[in-house]
């Protein structure tokens, strides 16, 4: 596989006015926020926080961070799959396949976009199959009408598909059940890769998967991209998929983004210490040494702590840390660092606006599904 | 006590698949033996990708199903024996399980503490609130929690790394032999794992108690046993120490399973060519 630095430092901050150039995604100062209000108790869990990053066309952005970091949220904010009471508080999505921000949309739009344009490869593949209908019902489902194939042309078009992926077309005629599970994972894989769409989410495709299949899976979800020339959000907790897969990595925590940098960056000078222990605790065959756990657990993001979310656990805290929280800041070309103790040139982030008003909650409630 | 703990004896568990027609018998555990010894307790590593017959092995192991032919023996007396509420308890006692996820080893509507009470009043002998307090306490500090951070709270209140550790303690109450841990870290995220995996192995080395540590993650696994069996389609393909195995395999599939790992050190080279595709696309197994 051919190394991709070409691709990585160029038009990270691209003109955003040439849409030819543009992302394939940017998200800009997006929070979201599950608000809930029981017994008249007002709770706001900030499982977004104030995250902006760019994904650039042809590429696999990988996105890190332990469970109830607000990964999942943040794919379901970005995909448009907004539910009660998850709320989008502010901040703007968009794709390069659209001419305006994704909330903008009508649901009937919404619906014409997801699939076609917009992929998602999610973590139990029976979430998608359903138990009951053959795998040929879930192609016609999803993809037949985004295909503008007739009835007679559709199926040769999958079968040839599913052959890419190294699966027989008698798949079709199967349930799920009767598929392993590397099997179901890449027929949603197909489904996800058949309408050839510009943006593809993946959440922890292979986290259920052994590492024979999963190593399979990866490289076919690597091949289908580069076939089609995609970009992908990769998101799983494990960094070594991450270190075999991403073109660049963002790590998150606690609901924001802490760091941010080409795949090998992170892996050989990790910048922020969150980072550095995720690197830092990879078991390795020919390494017995005993790791560190880090001590205490992730903080409760409907109270999350003043100042950098991560002092309480971390070996460098220092006072400015408890006090205020520190932003993104690029050091270099294509990498981004919220962290103290990295730079100097880390300041604090400047507060988001505060109260969500009238207007950004009925956007959120006109887009959803 | 010495002697064998447990000794599995050329076991195989079958299955029967098909329909009315073409029915056949599928071999989960196929003529499976291995022992451990009670007085040099030890971690073995059962490893292998899914569908391998790991988990049925264990099954088999906790005396959860009965093998179709060949023995288990534990302490010399064969698991079949192991009938009637007071041998059973007695064999619970020494054997304990831990299972692959801990949000649904445990009942989400019941609290945490009340596995503990249980375990201890049935399997320690805690009568009183007291002593089950105690026993629980204990059990807890041996993991790195205490009562205090458990009591009354509901799965879903502890993070995942906490109740997998609770889950442990509730397996040491009853001071067992022998646990067996199937695949106790995979539902953990990456940032956990090491953590837990290493509380085994503190475990095996002060409280002297064997693990069959089942797992398909070869880091981990070379990371903390001493002995490993690698197993593929019900069949052992490979047994022998751990460093030695893992760093030097002789089957091949033990050497497709080595490679299949993925490692940090190929950052950004993208090494994926997978391994078994290219050949015949894989059918479905539809049963007609």
């Amino acid at each position: 596989m051919t190394p991709r630095s070409d691709r990585d430092g160029a038009a990270i901050e691209g003109p955003r006015a040439a849409p030819e150039r543009a992302p394939a995604l940017s998200v800009d100062r997006l929070r979201a926020y599950y608000m809930t209000h029981y017994f008249g108790v007002e709770r706001e869990v900030r499982a977004v926080d104030d995250i902006s990053l760019v994904v650039n066309r042809n590429e696999i952005y990988g996105l890190a961070g332990e469970s109830s970091s607000g990964k999942t949220t943040f794919l379901k904010t970005i995909a448009a799959a907004i539910r009660p009471p998850l709320t989008v508080i502010g901040g703007d999505v968009r794709y390069s396949f659209l001419d305006r921000d994704i909330y903008a949309l009508s649901p009937a739009e919404l619906s014409a976009i997801r699939w076609k344009h917009l992929s998602y490869i999610t973590q139990g593949s029976m979430n998608v199959l359903n138990p009951v209908r053959r795998v040929r019902q879930s192609f016609i489902d999803f993809a037949f009408r985004h295909m503008n194939l007739s009835r007679r042309a559709f199926f040769p078009a999958v079968e040839r598909h599913l052959q890419q992926l190294h699966l027989a077309a008698n798949v079709l005629d199967a349930y799920p059940h009767e598929l392993s599970g590397g099997m179901k994972q890449r027929v949603t894989i197909a489904l996800a890769t058949i309408c050839r769409p510009e943006f593809i989410i993946a959440d922890e495709p292979t986290t259920a998967l052994d590492v024979i299949v999963q190593k399979d899976v990866l490289a076919m979800i690597r091949n289908a991209q580069q076939a089609i020339g995609s970009s992908i959000l990769f998101v799983t907790h494990d960094m070594t998929v991450h270190a075999n897969i991403a073109d660049r990595l963002g790590v998150m925590y606690a609901g924001r983004l802490v760091e941010e940098a080409p795949t090998a960056d992170i892996f050989h000078k990790p910048m922020h210490p969150y980072t550095a222990h995720l690197v830092g605790s990879l078991p390795k065959i020919g390494e017995t040494a005993r790791q560190e756990a880090l001590s205490g657990s992730p903080p409760n993001l409907a109270d999350p702590p003043a100042g950098c979310r991560f002092h309480p656990r971390c070996p460098l805290a220092m006072d400015i840390c408890r006090q205020a929280s520190p932003a993104l800041t690029t050091l270099a070309p294509g990498r981004r660092v919220a962290c103290y103790a990295a730079s100097p040139l880390v300041q604090a982030s400047e507060p988001a606006e505060s109260a969500p008003d009238a207007a950004l909650r009925t956007r959120t409630a006109g887009a959803r599904r | 006590m010495s002697g064998e703990l447990l000794e599995v004896d050329h076991v195989t568990k079958s299955f029967a698949i098909g329909g009315l027609f073409g029915r056949g018998r599928f071999n989960a555990v196929d003529d499976v033996s291995f022992t451990l010894h009670a007085n040099n307790p030890e971690i073995l590593a059962i490893i292998g990708e899914s569908g391998s017959g790991k988990t049925t092995l264990a099954r088999m192991v906790l005396n959860a199903s009965q093998p179709t032919s060949g023995a288990i023996r534990f302490r010399g007396e064969p698991l079949r024996q192991a009938r009637g509420r007071r041998r059973r308890l007695e064999f619970i006692r020494q054997i304990q399980p831990i299972l692959q996820n801990p949000y649904e080893a445990f009942n989400p509507l019941k609290r945490v503490d009340r596995y503990l009470y249980a375990s201890a009043a049935h399997l320690a002998g805690a009568r009183s609130q007291k002593a089950r307090d105690e026993a629980a306490d204990a059990a807890l500090q041996k993991v790195g929690l205490s009562l205090a951070e458990v009591k009354g709270r509901f799965p879903h209140e502890l993070s995942g790394g906490q109740l997998q550790r609770a889950a442990i303690a509730r397996a040491l109450i009853s001071s067992p032999s022998l646990i067996v841990a199937d695949e106790p870290v995979s539902m953990v995220d990456a940032s956990l794992r090491m953590s837990i995996v290493s509380l085994f192995r503190r475990l095996h080395d002060d409280l002297k108690v064997s693990i069959l540590y089942i797992t398909h993650d070869l880091a981990t696994a070379y990371t903390i046993s001493d002995r490993v069996i690698i197993m593929q389609k019900g069949k052992v393909v490979e047994t022998g120490p751990a460093r030695e195995v893992l760093t030097h395999p002789q089957h091949p599939y033990s050497k497709l399973l080595k490679e299949s790992v993925l490692s940090p050190d190929d950052v950004g080279k993208g090494r994926l060519t997978a391994e078994r595709v290219g050949a015949a696309p894989e059918q479905a197994q539809t049963g007609k």
